[in-house]
């Protein structure tokens, strides 16, 4: 963990009410969204208004949730990574909402319809699949299951979360009509933040491979062992 | 003697009882009753638009639906029309701009007498009628509007069609200046129907809604409604009426034929690619209904269709 850090460290900010506030932050699309419910501001399809409001604020939280370890990586405030969790719980609370506005609202609890639409709408497929590996990452965000899986185990579950945003942005893409301009800007962020890990872990694998003072028998082990943050 | 008439109060004033409690209800579902109060005040109609330009005296038609009118916000409010931005509230922001007079209509192709018609001359060509139609968008969401023209028969018989001409091609306005420049699709925006199919008459010649002209952004100053087909398929702001031989390539075609066939009949057996077509969401309404053949008008259309696989030609 501590192998790539900076030598910079900004003084540690006071996390706590760092915390509070970023979980009324957080909060905040939600709020707006119940205000629009009850002032009528929710336009013509109020269903399709919240289905998408909440679907657009799942990516932007996965994005965010994203992009702390390269912030922190780039700036050296360490102090990010404690408002990992509670961002990628973000991501799954609104996902969650997402969810049940299809499953409530918009198909009303049609289980046979919405077997269907999994099974053959593409699009609905890779967002049903996102949501549902998001369970396990949320079901683990908790110091005891990390504790009780292993840094390891635990670090290499919460890698499909990779996976799991590149899905929620197909899921997005294969949605809409025509005008691919927004998921085209999520699917750049995306590849951004994929991206520069890809590049951090090919510039550390030819700084490793390029070490001659590697003992060459262990050379080949350890070209393997790294891992990118 | 002059005797004051009551104010006349545009039946698009009055939001129908049906919805009204329509709405409290959706609200009351989603709340749990708890918000009824709000959901009171949110159901009163919104009074701050412009007066538009009345359209009368109106004929009723024989093919008005029976079903509870779309309020008038959702009609005019939530919108495809994509020259002027591809979210439902951009044409209702921004087609204010686009000038509606003067306008002309060129028809032109395979034609007898070609010619251009003022917009005040195709207001004057027929009786206008009261039309109440069923609007189903290929995005699996519905509406009730009525609509106000005539059919698109009588234009097209004043050109006399020549015995060549198979197919009817429209070409919406298209001004760089005040409309989308992405190439979202290829504008203008085309459109075409079979000469049968333009000359049913069902095919609205349309200038009005809510017995006013048509607002902008629902596709002034005049376009044509197919009810039976997807509502892309009826070409708001119309510019050229083009007879042709040919099958036409229309726009959402071009950009991708697996999705957006020339026909697009509204068939519930026959899924988008990416979505069903087996239900649609009335605006207004919490439940989804089943979508129903040629839009609930196959006992007038169907006849046009017959012998064709609709699978094949969607």
């Amino acid at each position: 963990m501590m192998k790539d850090s900076p030598p910079r460290r900004p003084a540690m900010p006071p996390i706590g009410p760092i915390k509070v506030a970023l979980f009324l932050v957080c909060l905040l699309p939600l709020a707006h969204l119940v205000q629009a419910g009850l002032t009528d501001a929710l336009g013509a399809n109020p269903i399709e208004a919240i289905t998408h409001a909440t679907g657009d604020w799942t990516l932007r939280f996965l994005l965010i949730t994203l992009a702390v370890t390269p912030l922190r990586r780039l700036t050296g405030a360490h102090w990010l990574l404690r408002l990992r969790r509670m961002l990628g719980l973000f991501a799954f609370f609104y996902a969650s909402l997402h969810f049940t506005t299809y499953i409530w609202l918009d198909q009303f609890f049609d289980l046979q319809g919405i077997a269907k639409d999994v099974l053959k709408r593409p699009f609905i497929t890779v967002g049903f699949a996102a949501f549902v590996l998001l369970i396990p990452l949320a079901a683990t965000s908790n110091s005891f299951a990390i504790r009780r899986l292993g840094g390891r185990k635990w670090q290499s579950l919460h890698r499909s979360v990779y996976a799991i945003a590149i899905l929620g942005v197909t899921h997005y893409w294969w949605l809409v009509k025509k005008d691919i301009s927004e998921p085209l800007l999520y699917g750049s962020i995306l590849a951004g933040l994929l991206g520069i890990r890809a590049w951090w872990r090919e510039v550390e694998r030819r700084k490793q491979l390029a070490g001659e003072y590697m003992p060459k028998a262990k050379l080949g082990r350890k070209v393997i062992q790294i891992v990118p943050k | 003697m002059l005797i004051r008439r009551p104010a006349d109060i545009a039946p698009s004033e009055i939001t129908p009882r049906a919805l009204f409690e329509d709405r409290r209800r959706f609200l009351q579902t989603l709340s749990g009753g708890a918000v009824a109060g709000a959901a009171l005040w949110a159901g009163f109609p919104s009074t701050a638009r412009a007066a538009p330009q009345k359209l009368a005296p109106l004929t009723p038609s024989p093919f008005n639906v029976k079903e509870d009118k779309t309020p008038y916000k959702a009609v005019t409010t939530y919108n495809n029309f994509y020259e002027f931005g591809t979210d439902k509230e951009d044409p209702a922001a921004n087609a204010g701009v686009m000038a509606t007079r003067p306008w002309t209509v060129k028809v032109e192709g395979l034609v007898g007498k070609p010619r251009s018609f003022d917009i005040d001359e195709i207001l004057k060509l027929a009786p206008l009628e009261e039309r109440i139609y069923r609007l189903r968008c290929v995005e699996a969401w519905s509406m009730v509007i009525p609509w106000v023209g005539f059919p698109l028969a009588a234009l097209l018989k004043q050109v006399e069609p020549q015995g060549s001409a198979k197919y009817v091609e429209f070409i919406s306005h298209y001004d760089p200046k005040i409309m989308l420049r992405r190439p979202v699709l290829d504008w203008p925006y085309r459109e075409g129907l079979r000469l049968d199919e333009a000359m049913h008459p069902l095919t609205l010649l349309t200038v009005g809604l809510y017995g006013e002209v048509l607002p902008n952004q629902n596709g002034a100053p005049v376009r044509i409604v197919v009810p039976w087909k997807y509502g892309f398929k009826s070409a708001k702001s119309i510019v050229t009426i083009r007879l042709v031989e040919r099958e036409p390539v229309s726009s959402w075609t071009q950009a991708n034929a697996a999705e957006y066939g020339f026909y697009s009949n509204v068939n519930p057996n026959v899924d988008h690619p990416r979505w069903t077509q087996s239900k649609e969401r009335r605006i207004g309404e919490f439940s989804k209904r089943p979508t129903l053949m040629f839009n609930g008008y196959a006992d007038q259309v169907a006849r046009l269709y017959q012998g064709m696989d609709l699978q094949k030609y969607y």
